[in-house]
């Protein structure tokens, strides 16, 4: 069966990559952060322009230059947050931007009637009068579909749709797509969550930093196998890449008593049950001083929201957390902070740096309530703290007046660092702390860790990196779904066996073994 | 106005790192860098006036000028404050009004009273601003502007349906009427207020948390910057210091009069507060760079009137000025 065939070649965002969707299948399509998949989505629909390579629809080449070109030729997306008139009702919104008229006239009886006939066929039941602020999220989103299907949709894209649904709701879009899938569209279907690719979808296509990897049939694909794409590694030779986690410098970090099952000393850190709507889902895990504790899962598992619930940022709805034993569940930063907590986020641009400030400023602005006198700032006592710390971390600048804005993503970084370590935390979190910046910084950051781990601070360490969690952690606690899935003691950590728990979640590991 | 080109609030990241010199240098750049344009604009101002317009160089002029200045500047000073967080406060000339009637009214119980109730009906206003903005997804703007709306409102009901209330205590008029030698009495509390909003600014606590709140709201909330309590006190500050303005106002004219004092005022002190130099995006404020801007105003308004040029005119100048200021702090790219 000939259907429609599109391929880009592009620069850095997109590298030649081909992909096929054929008339009535769902297509996955996967990929870490930067692999690509927004970006070969925009080409498809025109928001952006390719580069190089050709495209083809119903096997006429076409070159799209705006949405709605695309649309016009019946390649449509549907976005993650759905561009939608909340004020207006479902009739309008569908027939938004090409109202039927009569003398000039908006003609709403054909308008209604037309509505109706087109959620009856999708099998809908929804009011073509109703406005859309009354509808839920789900209705929003099918009304948004058909939108599309009346449009003439050929090809629709749906970017995360299940993102901000309810379980129950999701059902109701599995047969929105299984039924458009019977009349013949074909559907393209980005998501992280592992389930809903194989209940949906037929085939997946994985990109990796821009490249293709591959297009398989979801049929004959195991979890274990499409991680591994995901990820860039081979099954069988998955091999210890080299970061500056020496691994006889995270020795001394195993002082516990035993590794596990409890024995261990009192816990820096416990998390109890963490539950946030539908991103965390139950996540226990605790960090105990000394060491550093990895948090591995893929994009979408809820490793995020467990540091932000555990730094306040975003508390959790429910759930405890103990800090030295004492009560915490913080809800606010401030109230972490005070209780010796210290949160990197991984968007050092949005949430890190102060951008318009100097160094100095953003580098002591967590540390200020301590630097001050009848709320004047000690000048004297700050530049002292400044110089320790940018002697201490390598920090390139001109001067401590430098705004921060100028500086290298690397530097940056280890000024926010420093903005945790003068506030002498006990437990530190860092959100993909090495992600974006150059390998020398990554390597003197990974070795800061390390030291501030030996020198007794509990550290939880987030990072899509597997060399970096495999040698950086002491121990590994896996996410999926928002749900702690498995925890791997020092000697169980392996790349296998945390891509095995992200894909299968459970801790057995395939090729190691591990003791249960 | 070639020099204007030093506006530009880029340091010079290719100079070395210097000995401390440099680096103090550094600093005062830091603190007065984006009012170099503005100084000069001033100084060219100055220098054409006091030459082509006859008596403008006179001390009696200057302290005419400086005198009609402060109001302008105590609002400014505050308004530098909230819009270094990113927000505006539309509501400062109706704070002005409820503070100059609240102590009309009050005045026949006590000099203390009245000056008291008046600053305490504006800072009420300002932490009404302040809670609202801070804990309600509402835009500042809207929030000012019911405050303004409903402030000029309250002034009235307070000042008896908007009866001009005649205040004849010496006392309470010296505010606005007395001098010490020369100087007259607004003058200084003007004076003595800029010098500690530039202090709090560049070196309290909560003149980083102003800076950073307004820099990147997101990052200092995670930075632990109580952003709340900050957003509140900028609003609530900006209030009292237009408060002071209504009552020095209320002072000079030797009445309350709810429906003018303070009017329009708003639009002025945001005007001297761009042109000084502090970004309407937030994050980079700075008072000294708000007292220029404000001459800046005052020193055209104040020729044009002694040249006999029609007061349309005056604004037709400031009109351009303020756009000029906003096109060179325009943002850049690094």
């Amino acid at each position: 069966m000939e259907g429609i065939t599109k391929r880009f070649a592009g620069a850095t965002a997109l590298d030649a990559v081909d992909f096929t969707l054929r008339r009535g299948e769902v297509h996955a399509l996967v990929g870490e952060n930067g692999a690509g998949k927004s970006t070969l989505v925009k080409i498809m629909t025109g928001a952006y322009h390719r580069d190089g390579g050709r495209m083809w629809l119903e096997d006429r080449p076409v070159r799209f230059d705006t949405p709605a070109d695309a649309q016009r030729a019946g390649v449509i997306a549907v976005h993650q947050e759905i561009h939608v008139l909340g004020y207006r009702t479902v009739a309008e919104n569908v027939y938004l931007g090409r109202e039927p008229s009569r003398w000039g006239l908006v003609d709403w009886r054909r308008m209604k009637a037309d509505t109706t006939a087109l959620l009856d066929g999708l099998g809908l039941d929804i009011d073509p009068r109703a406005t859309l602020g009354e509808l839920s999220t789900a209705q929003r989103q099918m009304v948004a579909i058909a939108r599309g299907v009346s449009l003439g949709a050929k090809v629709l894209v749906l970017d995360e749709p299940t993102s901000s649904l309810a379980e129950r709701e999701v059902a109701i879009l599995y047969d929105l797509i299984r039924r458009l899938r019977s009349q013949g569209t074909g559907i393209v279907y980005i998501s992280h969550r592992f389930d809903e690719l194989y209940a949906v979808c037929d085939r997946v296509t994985v990109l990796r930093d821009g490249k293709l990897v591959g297009t398989h049939a979801l049929a004959d694909l195991e979890r274990l196998d499409l991680v591994c794409l995901m990820l860039g590694k081979s099954r069988e030779a998955l091999r210890a890449g080299t970061t500056a986690f020496a691994h006889h410098l995270t020795e001394p970090a195993e002082q516990g008593p035993a590794e596990r099952g409890g024995a261990a000393g009192a816990p820096l850190l416990r998390a109890e049950a963490l539950r946030s709507g539908s991103r965390l889902r139950g996540v226990t895990l605790d960090v105990r001083r000394g060491e550093i504790l990895g948090l591995a899962g893929l994009l979408g598992s809820g490793r995020t929201e467990t540091a932000r619930a555990l730094f306040g940022a975003t508390p959790a709805d429910d759930g405890a957390v103990y800090l030295d034993g004492k009560r915490l569940d913080p809800r606010t930063p401030e109230q972490a902070i005070r209780a010796g907590v210290a949160f990197l986020s991984e968007d050092r641009k949005a949430e890190g740096i102060i951008p318009e400030l100097s160094i100095r400023d953003n580098l002591t602005i967590a540390a200020l309530p301590t630097l001050t006198r009848f709320g004047i700032v000690s000048r004297a006592r700050q530049r002292e703290i400044v110089e320790r710390f940018m002697r201490r971390l390598g920090i390139k600048a001109t001067s401590a007046d430098q705004t921060i804005r100028e500086l290298s993503g690397g530097n940056q970084q280890k000024v926010l660092l420093a903005r945790w370590l003068c506030t002498q935390p006990a437990l530190l979190i860092l959100d993909e702390p090495t992600r974006g910046i150059d390998v020398g910084a990554k390597a003197e950051i990974q070795a800061l860790v390390n030291e501030l781990a030996a020198s007794g601070l509990g550290v939880l360490m987030i990072s899509s990196e597997l060399e970096e969690l495999v040698e950086g952690s002491s121990r590994v606690v896996v996410l999926r779904d928002g749900r702690d899935v498995a925890e791997l003691s020092r000697s169980e950590i392996s790349p296998q066996a945390i891509i095995h728990a992200m894909a299968e979640g459970s801790a057995v590991a395939a090729p190691v073994g591990a003791e249960r | 106005m070639a020099e204007t080109a030093t506006v530009t609030p880029a340091p010079t990241p290719s100079r070395p790192p210097g000995p401390s010199g440099t680096l103090s240098a550094a600093e005062r750049r830091a603190a007065f860098g984006p009012t170099y344009g503005a100084l000069a604009a001033l100084a060219v101002l100055v220098l054409l006036n006091a030459i082509f317009t006859p008596n403008f160089a006179t001390a009696s002029n200057l302290w005419n000028v400086l005198l009609q200045v402060s109001t302008v500047l105590l609002v400014g000073v505050g308004m530098t404050f909230v819009i270094a967080t990113r927000g505006v406060d539309l509501s400062v000339g109706s704070v002005m009004a409820v503070a100059g009637a609240l102590a009309a009214v009050l005045l026949p119980r006590g000099l203390g009273v009245a000056v008291l109730g008046g600053l305490l009906g504006a800072l009420a206003l300002g932490l009404l601003n302040g809670t609202l903005i801070a804990y309600l997804p509402v835009q500042p703007i809207v929030v000012t502007l019911a405050t303004l709306i409903a402030g000029r409102g309250l002034a009235q009901v307070i000042s008896h349906d908007g009866e001009l209330v005649t205040i004849d205590d010496p006392s309470f008029l010296v505010l606005g009427r007395g001098h010490a030698g020369p100087v007259p009495a607004q003058v200084l509390v003007a004076l003595a207020v800029v010098g500690v909003a530039a202090v709090a600014l560049r070196s309290t606590a909560f003149g980083r948390y102003v800076l950073a709140a307004g820099g990147n709201p997101a990052a200092a909330r995670l930075a632990g910057v109580p952003v709340r309590r900050t957003l509140i006190t900028v609003y609530a500050t900006s209030a009292v210091l237009a408060g002071v303005a209504g009552l020095i106002e209320a002072a000079r004219l030797g009445a309350s009069d709810a429906a003018k004092i303070g009017l329009n005022v708003e639009l002025d002190a945001i005007a001297a507060v761009v042109v000084g130099g502090t970004a309407l995006s937030g994050g980079r404020a700075t008072v000294v760079g708000t007292v220029v801007g404000a001459l800046i105003m005052q020193v055209i308004a104040t020729s044009f009137n002694m040249l006999l040029v029609p007061y349309s005119w005056s604004l037709a100048l400031k009109a351009v000025i303020i756009l000029v200021a906003v096109y060179l702090q325009r943002p850049r790219r690094v």
